[in-house]
């Protein structure tokens, strides 16, 4: 059997997945006309991706931003004895991760696959140090915990700091189009605006350079759900008894991680390239008892 | 062995988001994801 007659799995069609995905997400196009943001009741519920909710066509809510919103008004709630700590969406997180860990970095959210397609512009590449991936952590802990948290104003309200100083996909998915169907949200621009965009450049630079930089160094939704790779329901496995190491998955890997070390590393999508990109049958995936071994592809030499 | 740990995970999983749905936390969701995030988008 040769790679070319293998039938071709939905794994090798994830890019047309990731695309469908950043459609149906954000698929109330009449608001890009109407010049607001879709606000149908439906949008309370959050999606499993870094997705704006201020992107005029988003359809659904951003766990990130409302995780933070929540952080922001614990106190308050607390004080006033309003019974709001967040449950919903910790509780869809956590659902999300112990299901399937961090796979729809690889295959919903929109943001990834932007990067993906940055990466594709023919230039010199830099690999990214395998350290600056723990920083996603500290985004996490602080930006979207700790600080919403813990410096409140008079009314003990916190800010969303994530969305607020860092969040790229915000400023591309929302920040521009906004000011480009809102003419009413132009006067307002100021330091903010500019320190949002000119990270949003500095990004952008770098999704041309390094494979999805922002998802591994820096997305704190990526560091949660990677935090449930290793006791998800769905399981990476390396059987190193075929594995020969040749590397191939690791140089295919769109986060440059070696799954034959660690088949289910807090770093992997999920994306499954290397399941395709094995030509040993030495990768497989498990999920709900139905296991998936790509076969081996090494063609018998004749005797 | 079957593994137990993911499937009580997403049991406490979709227990606590059912108790956020109960409390109406919903609403809460709803009421920021209609209202354009300032913050969001660079001008809070």
């Amino acid at each position: 059997m040769t790679g070319k007659n293998f039938p071709r799995k939905p794994r090798d069609k994830r890019p047309w997945y990731q695309a469908a995905f950043a459609l149906g997400l954000n698929a109330w196009i009449p608001s890009w006309f109407k010049g607001e943001i879709f606000q149908g009741g439906i949008k309370g519920i959050c999606v499993p991706a870094l997705n704006c909710y201020s992107c005029p066509s988003a359809m659904g809510a951003c766990p990130i931003g409302a995780m933070q919103t929540f952080f922001g008004g614990l106190r308050f709630n607390l004080s006033v004895a309003e019974k709001k700590f967040g449950l919903y969406v910790a509780g869809f997180l956590a659902a999300v991760g112990s299901a399937v860990g961090r796979m729809p970095c690889g295959w919903v959210c929109p943001f990834g696959f932007i990067q993906e397609l940055i990466y594709k512009i023919p230039t010199p590449k830099l690999r990214i140090p395998h350290f600056m991936t723990y920083f996603r952590y500290a985004v996490l802990v602080t930006m979207v915990v700790a600080l919403p948290l813990l410096i409140v104003d008079q009314f003990g309200y916190g800010e969303t700091w994530f969305c607020k100083w860092i969040c790229p996909a915000g400023t591309l998915e929302a920040g521009i189009p906004l000011m480009l169907i809102k003419a009413d949200l132009r006067p307002l621009i100021g330091f903010m605006y500019y320190w949002k965009l000119g990270l949003l450049v500095l990004f952008v630079g770098w999704f041309v350079v390094s494979q999805r930089p922002f998802c591994r160094t820096v997305c704190p939704l990526g560091a949660f759900w990677g935090l449930f790779n290793k006791g998800s329901l769905f399981r990476m496995a390396v059987d190193d008894e075929k594995c020969t190491l040749c590397d191939k998955c690791h140089k295919d890997c769109p986060v440059e991680i070696k799954i034959y070390e660690q088949a289910n590393s807090p770093d992997c999508v999920r994306c499954l390239r290397c399941v395709s990109s094995c030509k040993f049958g030495a990768i497989s995936y498990e999920f709900l008892g139905k296991k998936e071994v790509a076969p081996d592809l090494r063609v018998p030499k004749a005797s | 062995m079957k593994r137990r740990l993911p499937w009580v995970l997403l049991a406490v999983s979709l227990g606590v988001m059912a108790v956020g749905l109960l409390l109406g936390e919903y609403r809460t969701v709803l009421e920021k994801a209609i209202t354009v995030c300032l913050d969001c988008i660079g001008i809070g």
